[in-house]
């Protein structure tokens, strides 16, 4: 063997040493999720160290829906998250197509707007949106509230202009010259050529309707209505409540997205890394 | 090219109203509510009502500091363990990249509300894990939620556990940017692989790195679901009470709307700063 390759090998040795630990600390408290939510209570308040699952998770799962309709929230998470995706989607790709393939009046400005606006924290529109859904409009406590403030999100406008933008002009122009209008070239032409970029979106979309917690609280704080995050937040720090049927709702919010992300991993985090490449 | 002002505006419009209805509108709304004394019915123009009270309030003093000091330690202490994340992901020694890479960018999918039930089971006094594990060691227990020093680190540490691999995602973009040829020619120079991180791979990364932190610094500056959740409402008496919070139980607790609103603006303040500093930062050499 040379010196070479034994350094080589010395040094990833090494690498995995330090690695290895740091992955287990942070795999950690989802496996510990997993476990709790396997628990009856009197096993997770215990003076034992388990680390390992248990068969309580149907159990845990009863507790939970008894303390709260956890099954119905379920039911409006998905349903919001879905068509929120779809809506943000279709939105900001038109936008974004618009900016990166027309000259008009006022491009300038729109684009001054939204890019000199996007660091501005969120917490400075709450309270405005809510006096406007809640009063205003008398939209609390609906799906409407849920679904159409947070569309104002410019992410993916940002991530659709620059798509469409890097496409070669002529795809465009082919059609043009047949006399194709312009919405089917938006949407027969360049929405398919797309489809990798709008995979990312809708993912990061879809996850971010999935976990969002502040507005959904704010604005929908009846029972019926609360998203399943909001529904599991309203449990934690009551003193009569199960904490095996927290952590099985717990899981019931992660594993999906845990499946999610492993399947579609490389849309993930595309989507994340293309904030940062300009 | 001809304008194409009527196509264009189809296609931009519907979005359009949106944003300026929920978010431009909302901006400068808010803006103006927090000149207004809004526990009075109708509300009426005072200018100095909120910011004057703002200025004299411990409260927002303690929810300032909190949030301060949660930003000077946990943002640094998590953008160097994304670079060493993203750096050691990227090393092609590295085996079973795929099982590294499901640890580290987990936490991405994870919604504030599980992992805060989570961190608040494993960190209780007597039954968490943590404890039970510091322990069996022989070290002593830690009071997380009692005290306010363990209760600020435990927030600190959550919310790194939450966002380091994230901004691992970001970085690890940034490095497999970086062309091979300019290390193949440094290798050839005989500069050494530390040598090789601190004076090409940092500054080559920096844009990216002073992205994460921006990123970062406005996303911790509006923390509210961690100290609400986790340690209970800002406990212990407010020892974890963040900016965010505060805004919380002014603007819907108390339904004090424009004092709510001058806090907000604070907020805005302190990002828009931070904004103006990363373009300085970032400002082409002359």
């Amino acid at each position: 063997m040379t010196s070479r390759s034994q350094t080589r090998l010395g040094r990833s040795i090494l690498l995995h040493l330090f690695l290895t630990p740091l992955a287990l600390i942070w795999l950690f408290p989802l496996w510990m999720m997993v476990v709790f939510s396997t628990m009856p209570d009197n096993g997770i308040f215990s003076p034992s160290i388990e680390l390992l699952p248990h068969d309580g998770f149907i159990d845990n799962f009863n507790n939970l829906q008894r303390d709260t309709n956890f099954v119905g929230a379920i039911g409006i998470s998905v349903s919001v998250a879905v068509t929120y995706t779809v809506l943000s989607v279709l939105l900001t790709s038109m936008a974004g197509w618009a900016l990166a393939r027309y000259e008009f009046h006022g491009k300038g400005a729109v684009v001054a707007i939204i890019f000199g606006t996007i660091t501005l924290p969120y917490a400075v529109v709450l309270i405005p949106q809510f006096i406007m859904v809640a009063r205003d409009f008398a939209l609390a406590n609906t799906w409407i509230a849920l679904i159409v403030p947070p569309l104002f999100n410019s992410l993916g406008v940002l991530f659709m202009r620059q798509a469409f933008s890097m496409m070669p002009a002529e795809l465009f122009d082919a059609a043009r010259v047949e006399g194709v209008k312009e919405w089917r070239i938006f949407l027969f032409v360049a929405l398919p050529l797309a489809r990798p970029m709008l995979a990312a979106l809708a993912i990061i979309l879809f996850l971010a309707s999935w976990n969002n917690y502040l507005w959904p609280l704010l604005i929908n704080s009846q029972p019926g209505a609360m998203t399943a995050p909001v529904a599991l937040g309203t449990l934690i720090g009551l003193t009569k409540v199960s904490w095996g049927g927290i952590m099985a709702g717990a899981v019931m919010l992660t594993v999906p997205m845990l499946i999610v992300f492993v399947l579609l991993q490389r849309h993930f985090i595309a989507g994340i890394a293309a904030g940062a490449v300009k | 090219m001809r304008t194409q002002n009527a196509t264009a505006y189809r296609f931009l419009t519907p979005y359009l109203l949106i944003f300026a209805i929920f978010w431009i509108w909302p901006i400068i709304s808010s803006f103006i509510i927090s000149f207004q004394a809004t526990r009075t019915v109708p509300w009426r123009f005072a200018p100095a009502f909120n910011w004057g009270r703002l200025i004299g309030d411990p409260a927002f003093y303690n929810a300032l500091k909190n949030t301060l000091l949660i930003l000077v330690i946990q943002v640094p202490v998590m953008i160097a363990l994304a670079i060493v994340m993203a750096v050691l992901l990227n090393s092609p020694l590295l085996k079973a990249r795929g099982l590294y890479r499901f640890a580290f960018f987990a936490p991405v999918v994870v919604g504030e509300v599980a992992y805060s039930a989570v961190f608040r089971l494993m960190f209780s006094l007597d039954f968490g894990i943590v404890n039970k594990l510091l322990d069996s060691i022989g070290l002593p227990k830690v009071d997380w939620f009692s005290n306010v020093t363990p209760a600020m680190a435990l927030i600190m540490i959550a919310v790194t556990w939450r966002w380091a691999g994230y901004n691992a995602i970001i970085i690890l973009a940034g490095l497999q940017s970086i062309p091979e040829d300019v290390y193949e020619a440094a290798t050839l120079d005989r500069v050494s692989r530390v040598k090789q991180f601190f004076h090409i791979t940092l500054p080559l990364l920096k844009p990216v790195i002073v992205f994460c932190a921006v990123l970062s610094i406005i996303g911790t500056m509006q923390l509210f679901t961690e100290p609400f959740l986790i340690t209970e409402r800002g406990g212990p008496g407010g020892g974890t009470e963040t900016l965010g919070l505060l805004l919380y139980r002014q603007g819907f607790r108390s339904l004090n709307f424009g004092y709510a609103s001058a806090v907000a603006y604070t907020m805005a303040g302190l990002a828009i700063t931070i904004t103006l500093v990363q373009l300085w930062l970032m400002r082409e050499p002359k």
